[in-house]
This record gives C-alpha cells, sequence and structure tokens, in this order.
C-alpha cells in the first residue's frame, strides 16, 4: 500500500492558548512538501503536535497514517508507526552515546528477539556518517552534547538514514548549515526519496528547495495552512516575502498566540 | 543528648585485642588513648542529616578467621568479585573477611621493587617507620567519635606504600567482606605513595545478606609525596542493615595528584566523607561519586578540598539517583586557605530524583579565604528530563527504555572511569540491581 498521511482539521493548544487552528494536509509517498511562513505562525507546533509532544495538547482533528489513527498513539508508537521528527532544537543527552542511542531506537524498531547484530549496525552506521561527511568520533560522543548547530542537524539526518521512515518532517534542519552542509544534508534527504516515503519540510529560505525539489509548498499563517501552490510559491516568497500574501488574505498580525 | 557515656567496647577489650597481635607498644597506646578521647567526644554532624537514630555502636566482636593459601580456598562470595573472566588466577589483591585478612598476593616483580601491599596489622610490626608517621594523622582520632572509635579498634586492613619513583602499572587490589555481622568490621586502608611514583588501588566493601544491624566503620588515608599520583577507586555494596561510616582522607604534597572514583551503591544508611588537602603548591584532587540510593535508605555524601597550596586544582563530581524513599544530601566543599594563590576548584553536584517520595539536596559551599583565586560549582536536583525522554522516544524508544538510559547515561561518566573492567562490570551490576532492574 503506497504511504498516506493526512492532516485533517487539527487543532492544537499550548497552556491553554490556541496554536493550531485547523490545519488540513494530504501527503502521498514519493511527494514533498515544503512548509513556510514567518517566525512564530505554528509550523513548529505543528511537527511537535504531530510527533505526541506532551506539551502539546490536540483539541480537535485526526492525523492518520495509512489509516492508523496516530493521535490515539503514544510518541514511540508514532515513531514505530512510520513518523519521524528532526527537531528545530534537538535535546543533548549526556552519558548516552550516539550508536547506543541509535542502536536502541533500531532496536526498538525490530522488536525483542530480532535485534540487528552489532556488526551489522556498525557498518550500517559508518557508511551513512561518511555519506554525511561526520567524523567517525561522532559515534562515541554523547548525544547532541556540544555539538554544534550544524552538528546536531547532520545527526538528526544520520537518524533518519537509519531510522528508515515513512513520514519525514524536517523542522528546519537547513538552518545552521554552512552551504557544504546543506549540500550534504540535501543529497542525503534525496537519497531517502522514495515511492513509499513523504517528506515535510518546514523551512524559512528557497536555498534548500534548489536542492531538494518540492512538490508542494504551503504557507502557514496564524496557526492555518492559508495558501499552496508548487514550487513557484516558495521563490516567489523569497523574493518578495510575505507582504503580498497577508495583502491578498487581508491578514495583518500573522503570528497565533500573542496576548 | 544522653549525658551518659557508653562506649561499644572497654579498655580491657582493646588493650586484649593489641596483645593477642602482638602489637608494638606505641600501636597499642595509640589505641587506647583513642578509646579514652571516645569518651569525651561527639559523633559526627554530618550537614543536614540527623543520624542520632541510626544504629551507631553495632559494632559486634573481634573474630578471626583463619588465612587461606589458595585463591580457590576463598569464600564463594569473594572469588565471585574477584575473579576475571578469562583467568581464575588474581593477582595483586588482598582479601578481609570480618576482622582479619586472609588472604594476600603480590606479584614477585613488584615485591623486588619494593612495593610492600600487605594487611595494616603485619604493616605496623615489620614497617613501622613507614606506618608510625601516617597512621591517623590524615584523619585525626579527635575528630569525632567515630573516628576515636575506628582509632581504637580498627582491624585489618590495608598497607601499600610505593617507593620513590616505581610506576606500578597494574591496579592493586582489595576485597572487605563481612560474612558475619557480628564480627567487627573496621578495615583502615593506608597507602603511602614515595615521590614522583605512580599508582592504582581499587578496593570494594560487601557484606553477607543480613537482618542483624552493624557497623562498618573505615578510614582510608592517602598520602601522595611530591609529583606521586595515586588513583584510588572504590565500590561500597553492603546490607541494608549495615550503616557505613566511610571516611577518606588524602594529603596532598607538591606536584601530586589524589584521583578518587568512588560508587556508593550501598543498601544502608551511609556517611561518606571523602577530602583531599592539597597542601604542596601544584597539587591536584580529582573525585568523582555516584550514588545509587534506594528502599528507605539515608546517605550523606560529602566531597571536599581544602586548598593550602599555591596553584593548586580540586575538581569534584557527585551525581546521585534515588528512588522509592532514598534521601540524600550531597555536600561539595571547596576551600581554599588564604595564601593558596592561582588555586582553581570546581565542583558538581546533581541528583536525579525518580519517585515523588525520593529525595535529594545538593549543597555546594565555597569557603574562600584568598582573593587571587578560581572557584566554580554548579548543583541541581530533579526528575528526569522529560523533553529528553520525548526526544528519545520520538525515535521508537519505549518511555520505560528511554528514562533507563538517561539515568545509566547520567551514571556513565564516572563508571567508565574505574582502572578495571572487571570492577566496572561489577558495578554496572550493582546499579542494575539497586535501580530494581
Ligand atoms: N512551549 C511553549 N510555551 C509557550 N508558548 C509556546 C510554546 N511553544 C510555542 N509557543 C508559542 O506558539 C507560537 C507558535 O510557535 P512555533 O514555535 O510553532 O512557531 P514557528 O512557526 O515554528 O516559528 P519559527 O519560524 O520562529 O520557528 C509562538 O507564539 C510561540 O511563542
Ligand atoms: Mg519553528
Amino acid at each position: 500500500m503506497a504511504t498516506e498521511f493526512v492532516i485533517n482539521g487539527l487543532k492544537a493548544t499550548i497552556e491553554g492558548k490556541e496554536i493550531l487552528k485547523g490545519i488540513n494536509l494530504s501527503m502521498k509517498g514519493g511527494e514533498i512538501h515544503a512548509i513556510m511562513g514567518p517566525n512564530g505562525t505554528g509550523k513548529s507546533t505543528l511537527a511537535s503536535a504531530l510527533m505526541g509532544h506532551p506539551k502539546y495538547e490536540v483539541t480537535d482533528g485526526t492525523v492518520t497514517l495509512d489509516g492508523e489513527d496516530l493521535l490515539e498513539m503514544e510518541v514511540d508508537e508514532r515513531a514505530r508507526a512510520g513518523l519521524f521528527l528532526a527537531m528545530q532544537y534537538p535535546s543533548e543527552i549526556a552519558g548516552v552515546t550516539n550508536s547506543d542511542f541509535l542502536r536502541s531506537a533500531i532496536n526498538a524498531r525490530r522488536g525483542e528477539g530480532n535485534e540487528i547484530s552489532l556488526i551489522k549496525f556498525i557498518r550500517q552506521m559508518e557508511s551513512k556518517m561518511k555519506a554525511l561527511d561526520m567524523n567517525e568520533e561522532f559515534a562515541h560522543r554523547y548525544l547532541n552534547e556540544g555539538f554544534s548547530g550544524g552538528e546536531k542537524k547532520r545527526n538528526e539526518i544520520l537518524q533518519m538514514m537509519m531510522i528508515d521512515p515513512k513520514i519525514v518532517v524536517l523542522d528546519e534542519i537547513d538552518s545552521g548549515l554552512d552551504i557544504d552542509a546543506l549540500k550534504i544534508v540535501a543529497n542525503g534527504v534525496n537519497e531517502m526519496r522514495s515511492e513509499d516515503r513523504g517528506f515535510l519540510i518546514i523551512t524559512h529560505y528557497q536555498r534548500l528547495l534548489n536542492y531538494v525539489k518540492p512538490d508542494f509548498v504551503h504557507v502557514m499563517m496564524q496557526g492555518r495552512i492559508v495558501k499552496s501552490g508548487g514550487p513557484e510559491l516558495a521563490e516567489r516568497l523569497e523574493a518578495e516575502g510575505y507582504d503580498w500574501v497577508k495583502e491578498e488574505l487581508g491578514i495583518t498580525d500573522e503570528t497565533v498566540g500573542q496576548e | 543528648m544522653s549525658t551518659e557515656i557508653v562506649l561499644p567496647v572497654d579498655r580491657e577489650a582493646v588493650a586484649a585485642l593489641s596483645n593477642s597481635k602482638n602489637e608494638p607498644a606505641w600501636l597499642a597506646e595509640l589505641r587506647l588513648q583513642a578509646l579514652e578521647t571516645a569518651v569525651q567526644l561527639d559523633n559526627p554532624k554530618p550537614e543536614k542529616t540527623k543520624i542520632d537514630r541510626w544504629n551507631l555502636d553495632a559494632y559486634g566482636t573481634a573474630s578471626t578467621n583463619a588465612k587461606v593459601a589458595q585463591f580457590s580456598e576463598l569464600p564463594e562470595a569473594v572469588q565471585e568479585v574477584l575473579r576475571s573472566s578469562e583467568d581464575s588466577e588474581v593477582a595483586n589483591v588482598l582479601v578481609q573477611v570480618d576482622s582479619n585478612v586472609i588472604y594476600t598476593q603480590l606479584a614477585e616483580e613488584l615485591k623486588q621493587q619494593g612495593v610492600i601491599f600487605t594487611d595494616l596489622e603485619t604493616a605496623a610490626r615489620e614497617h613501622e617507620e613507614l606506618v608510625k608517621p601516617h597512621l591517623m594523622q590524615a584523619m585525626k582520632a579527635d575528630e569525632h567519635r567515630v573516628a576515636a572509635l575506628h582509632a581504637a579498634l580498627w582491624n585489618g586492613g590495608v598497607f601499600l606504600y610505593v617507593p620513590r619513583n616505581v610506576e606500578v602499572s597494574i591496579p592493586l587490589q582489595a576485597l572487605f567482606y563481612q560474612k558475619d555481622s557480628a564480627a567487627r568490621f573496621a578495615p583502615h586502608v593506608l597507602i603511602v605513595a614515595d615521590t614522583n611514583s605512580r599508582v592504582h588501588y581499587v578496593d570494594t566493601y560487601i557484606s553477607s545478606e543480613t537482618t542483624e544491624a552493624s557497623v562498618h566503620n573505615g578510614v582510608v588515608e592517602v598520602f601522595v609525596k611530591p609529583g606521586a599520583k595515586v588513583t584510588y577507586a572504590s565500590i561500597h555494596h553492603m546490607s541494608k542493615e549495615t550503616v557505613d561510616l566511610s571516611y577518606r582522607r588524602a594529603v596532598v604534597e607538591q606536584d601530586g595528584g589524589i584521583e578518587w572514583i568512588v560508587g556508593e551503591m550501598h543498601n544502608g544508611n551511609t556517611i561518606s566523607d571523602t577530602t583531599s588537602i592539597l597542601k604542596g603548591n601544584g597539587s591536584t584532587s580529582d573525585a568523582k561519586v555516584i550514588c545509587v540510593g534506594n528502599g528507605e535508605q539515608k546517605l550523606n555524601l560529602t566531597t571536599r578540598a581544602i586548598h593550602f597550596g599555591k596553584s593548586s586544582d580540586s575538581q569534584m563530581i557527585t551525581r546521585a539517583v534515588m528512588r522509592e524513599q532514598a534521601s540524600s544530601i550531597i555536600n561539595g566543599i571547596t576551600k581554599i586557605e588564604k595564601g593558596a594563590t592561582k588555586a582553581n576548584g570546581e565542583q558538581t553536584e546533581r541528583v536525579l530524583m525518580l519517585s515523588p517520595k525520593a529525595r535529594g539536596d545538593a549543597n555546594p559551599i565555597l569557603l574562600i579565604d584568598e582573593d587571587d583565586v578560581t572557584a566554580g560549582h554548579a548543583a541541581s536536583a530533579g526528575q528526569v528530563n522529560q523533553e529528553q525522554v520525548f526526544y528519545m522516544m520520538s525515535r521508537g524508544i519505549s518511555r520505560e527504555d528511554a528514562e533507563n538510559l538517561i539515568i545509566r547515561g547520567f551514571l556513565a561518566p564516572v563508571v567508565s572511569e574505574i582502572p578495571n573492567e572487571q570492577l566496572q562490570a561489577m558495578l554496572k551490576s550493582y546499579i542494575e540491581r539497586k535501580l530494581g532492574q
């Protein structure tokens, strides 16, 4: 069955404030969707709510992955169902090495009695790290601890490549990356493109989309998707900013959740 | 406080013991003097922990276990700890069961180099010139009643002497096993590392399962002479009914260094005090302590560095995980004396509480009497970070596994420092046991 990811009328609040005000978005395997939008319009909130972050309360709507109700699931179950979120600000966890963490993540999906052999795991990890131009020492460093901004982003992509998810949400994976790293990360994403994998890429800049060509571009304001189009929409936003969208839609304050 | 002074032993018993062991007169005298001092002293008053209801006097009676010649004749519990996975012969090891040392083994090569590794009772008879100037000098008998009683009652123990310029590459190891809870258990470890020498020493304190109250009153004294480096690692894992009173003191001379690695995996109430006296210029101390508390344990853990030497440096890290109703007070004390210019002291205390009834209190204390110094501290007490749990779960790891990884990760920086793989594995297994896995 081809991958199908459907967000329908999703509303979410944080500390009682409504941030997501009814998100509708439908994605199929093989598609790349980009979400753009000014700061504070709810993009990361959408990503976190999809993944099930405990701070966000979903108050309405549905999210399904291949017909399965994601909102009913715990965070780890969502991940094992095939959802992956590369976070805008990944956590640092001292004392847990990157490789131990990744192996636990892989084994969690494979289940007890079916753990990946150590040698196979190491081989896989080494080849993916090489593809991402990551120094081998990062395997033995503590998870994200003391990583630079760019190194953290690369490490998110490494995890994505190792975990092999169906739906990938990338929240500002391009922020903090230098030009070379941006190309490497984009290559990683392109390599992972396949008929049964969908990408939802949250970004502020066209430059990532030059390397990873989106099929659809959505603009988020005030906790909603207010405009959708093809790749040309991103190009126009890059050239002209958001004012014309706001004007067209009669929006004065595009942010959400401000008192 | 009661005014009636009752000591757990009397003068006659102490004198008789000295006599039976053929102790030199100075030592017999030291014990009797300490006993007299004990009458006038109060118990220690560890910061924020009330110990008046602890069973502090269950010293039992001195026992004598037969010495054994072969490793294979040692009690199974002892062999289990010492036996490495590959070979059954264990080199450079000393074993105390209850009140006396029953087995000592030191490689011929080390003996040739002049290394002395024997029980302290023997050393007091045979190496008076090395023992007498050091015994109960880093830890004074008149510090408090527990110290005085230790000075009067200590038994078995270790004496380790490393001559000038000698570097011992493999860790020397001691194991203290309280088999019978009615036996007195008060080993004293005395280490003298002579100028420019180097040594790693590890010891383990275990006991049989028992429901009887008992006390472990242990003192460790390490003398680090100029330019010498000593690593001391210790793991404590005794029965729930045993009160563990452990005082560790190092006196570090010019350019010398002490490294403490302590695994507090004891199951009963604990006072653990690890102090470095940085006497010489350029002397250093690095203390790492981890602790897992469970059940109804009460723990008071202090690490302390006292700087006298110029440009002396102290680092202290304590990490404690408290579960169930366990409670801990973690004190870090950096004291810099006037004149210790360019001294530097850094300390971190962190407590992770795994249940609503677990308690942890981290107290960083800086006492600084000199202007030209640097010092820093960080302390925290809290629960497992839910942001970290979310991150791990978002990769498919279950909540339970995520928390377990985080807790083990919290302790990892100290576990990985244990200079002996066998002991590292053992410490990990004690951690698992105490975490209820
Ligand atoms: N944990 C939180 N506590 C309080 N307010 C929050 C929290 N998370 C998000 N918000 C608020 O929700 C609104 C949307 O935030 P969100 O992070 O989703 O924006 P964004 O579109 O991702 O912005 P950016 O482009 O800057 O990353 C903001 O007003 C933000 O302050
Ligand atoms: Mg964001």
